[in-house]
């Protein structure tokens, strides 16, 4: 029961595997890295570059799905950090702007764990109110305009490189090794766990559930304030209307993909990511076949349904490795 | 009496909300109250309430439906392309998609109640299929210039003042009609409301839980392809991106409508004050022409949180005094 990271992350290693072979068949050229000016280049690491932002994302929602929550709210906290990110960036210092962007998106965490936590509205619900207002509050920032800045020091959070590996990836990793620490490291981990298998089981047994409720949703507003930062950085400006939008659901699918029910209860950081990155090789195979990008959508809502039904309770178990994944992960998440 | 009403309190909330606000844009506006404004609230808003009146089942139930606003894109270009390319009359392609949406509702609620899913990822799922496959159908905006769609957007009734009540408004009033009929003098309305309540007692009652929540789904697919319907002949074009985060103000309406999103209490007609809340916000916006159009999207969140925060409030005053006789007479 506590030692599982090895043994059932194999399915989705060995999906993402062969989905990078798939991409490697339609353009030989896939793994060729080449590089240049001090930082590596080529599609793969392209794959994990364009994957940041919804990796980011998904770190943050997968404790929050581990405590049978949801936060819809992250596309729209990231058009807000961005924003702000991007307003600031040419007036102030790097350390301003990070503190800015990062504050929003920790008062945003804040508000919505507030909602679910304190006024007991359903997590679906409170974070609805931040999806709708939030891109609006990100317009208002921008004023309605493309914001856009030439500050080097934010524009190497999206576009340079460190160690050869570019800026997005390394923070994606840093924000993963930090979760990783602070969850499993510590107690944590186990009491959103117990909180999301059984809340009021949990806050007998002494878990304070409503304060790690809060946390949660701060993290997550935070993974999302650090990938707005990046998805600023990236295109050099801020789009209050497009920054994010529909990633939230794309952080969802990462984590559905990486095994976390979304009954509550057992999660994994690790392959919450190795979800996210999935989600980016298919989208960047489709591109790469040829195929048009439209079909990204179908294929998407294709994996979505083969994921689900894995992971149905009246399926569980019957598919091979994925089956076996999905009936250890309904032991601990079943729906009370 | 008196308990009837305060059964009746969230809808009136919301209806008082609704004639607040519009005394208030009156009082600046003195255009703002006249019947031609009132019509084109009605116009304005038809496809979207439409959409509504099937949410507002599928919440009480207990569920959420997150397709509806790519069921509409779909909607709209294939009737674009069944009409224009493919030669198909009108008429029949009204009765084909709402046959095709009919199918992928069940589908999904097949899904959802049989494989024992959440409906919010189910109908995600839907949400992705249903606009990717109107993205492989055409990504370009098609017009549709069939001598039905030119007769059914002049035809209107006529008020004196330049106020028309147009197709798709009367088309809506329908619906909104034909719900509230079926949600609350319909054993299937009684069903859904007891769907939403507890799907256990509601399956040890003896109704059949299965074909509730697929009827349910298709409903509220077919509602949404009566809105695609509806949205087409108000644009008069097939666009695979029309009608992006439709769900959304659905279900905010649904919610400033005073259902409550855990199931089993609601209103249609609520629902239906919610969207005409947000289509006076609009309309508000643009008599002002000053202020800019994400103030809509800020007041509407802040009007959803309004009427969250005084849901949670009823329903912990009415546990309350719940609890209170019980301690009263051990």
């Amino acid at each position: 029961m506590a030692l599982r990271l090895p043994r059932i992350g194999t399915s989705q290693i060995v999906a993402l595997g062969l989905i990078l072979v798939a991409n490697w068949i339609v353009s030989p050229q896939f793994f060729d890295i080449r590089v240049q000016d001090g930082r590596l280049f080529g599609s793969l690491i392209d794959v994990f570059n364009r994957g940041a932002p919804v990796a980011l994302l998904s770190i943050g929602m997968v404790l929050v799905i581990a405590m049978r929550g949801i936060d819809l709210s992250v596309g729209a906290v990231m058009a807000i950090c961005g924003a702000i990110a991007a307003s600031l960036a040419d007036t102030h210092s790097l350390p301003v702007v990070l503190a800015a962007a990062l504050g929003a998106g920790l008062l945003c965490g804040l508000w919505n764990g507030l909602l679910v936590a304190v006024l007991g509205i359903q997590p679906i619900v409170a974070t609805l109110i931040l999806m709708v207002a939030g891109r609006g509050i990100a317009q208002l920032i921008t004023e309605g305009r493309i914001v856009t800045f030439t500050s080097p020091d934010l524009a190497f959070l999206g576009g340079g490189s460190v160690l050869g590996l570019p800026t997005p990836v390394v923070l994606t990793l840093g924000m993963m090794a930090l979760t990783l620490a602070l969850v499993r490291g510590t107690a944590l981990g186990l009491m959103i766990e117990a909180t999301g298998g059984n809340p009021r089981a949990s806050a007998l047994a002494g878990i304070g559930t409503r304060f790690i409720t809060v946390g949660v949703y701060v993290w997550s507003g935070l993974c999302a304030a650090l990938a707005g930062i990046v998805a600023s950085a990236d295109i050099l400006g801020a789009d209050a209307n497009n920054a994010g939008l529909w990633l939230e659901l794309d952080a969802i699918l990462a984590v559905v993909i990486g095994g976390t029910s979304l009954f509550g209860g057992r999660f994994s950081i690790i392959l919450a990511v190795v979800g996210a990155f999935i989600i980016q090789a298919m989208n960047t195979g489709i591109l790469l076949s040829g195929f048009p990008p439209e079909t990204n959508l179908v294929v998407k809502a294709v994996v979505v349904l083969t994921v689900l039904l894995a992971q149905s309770p009246r399926l569980g178990g019957h598919f091979a490795g994925i089956g076996v994944l999905f009936k250890r992960s309904k032991s601990g998440g079943k729906r009370s | 009496m008196i308990r009837f009403l305060s059964r009746l309190t969230p809808v009136l909330a919301t209806a008082a909300v609704f004639l607040a606000g519009f005394v208030v844009c009156s009082l600046i506006y003195p255009n703002f109250a006249s019947l031609r404004v009132v019509m084109n609230l009605l116009t304005d808003n038809a496809f979207l309430v439409i959409v509504a009146v099937g949410m507002t089942f599928v919440i009480i139930s207990g569920g959420i439906d997150l397709s509806v606003g790519s069921v509409i894109g779909f909607t709209t270009v294939f009737l674009a392309l069944a009409i224009e390319r493919w030669g198909v009359p009108p008429l029949w392609a009204f009765v084909l998609i709402l046959v095709i949406c009919a199918a992928f509702g069940a589908c999904m609620g097949a899904i959802i109640q049989y494989f024992e899913l959440p409906a919010f990822i189910v109908t995600l799922a839907g949400m992705f299929l249903a606009r990717g496959v109107s993205f492989l159908l055409s990504t370009e905006s098609l017009p549709i210039t069939a001598d039905l769609y030119a007769h059914l957007s002049d035809h209107a009734l006529r008020f004196e003042g330049g106020a028309r009540l147009t197709v798709p408004a009367l088309v809506m009033l329908a619906v909104v009609i034909g719900g509230m009929v079926l949600l609350h003098l319909t054993r299937f309305g009684a069903n859904v409301y007891a769907l939403g309540g507890s799907r256990t007692a509601t399956g040890l009652m003896g109704i059949n839980v299965a074909r509730t929540t697929v009827l349910i789904y298709i409903l509220s697919s077919v509602l949404a392809g009566l809105a695609g319907i509806v949205f087409s002949l108000y644009t008069s074009s097939g666009y695979s991106l029309s009608a992006v985060g439709v769900e959304l103000d659905a279900i905010a309406a649904v919610v400033i409508g005073g259902t409550l999103l855990s199931g089993g209490y609601g209103f249609i007609f609520g629902s239906f004050l919610g969207v005409m809340i947000q289509g006076l916000i609009q309309t508000y916006i643009s008599f002002d022409g000053m202020l800019s159009s994400w103030w809509a999207k800020i007041a509407t969140g802040l009007l959803l949180f309004a009427f969250i925060a005084f849901q949670q409030l009823t329903l912990h005053l009415a546990r309350r005094s719940r609890r209170a006789p019980a301690g009263v007479h051990p």
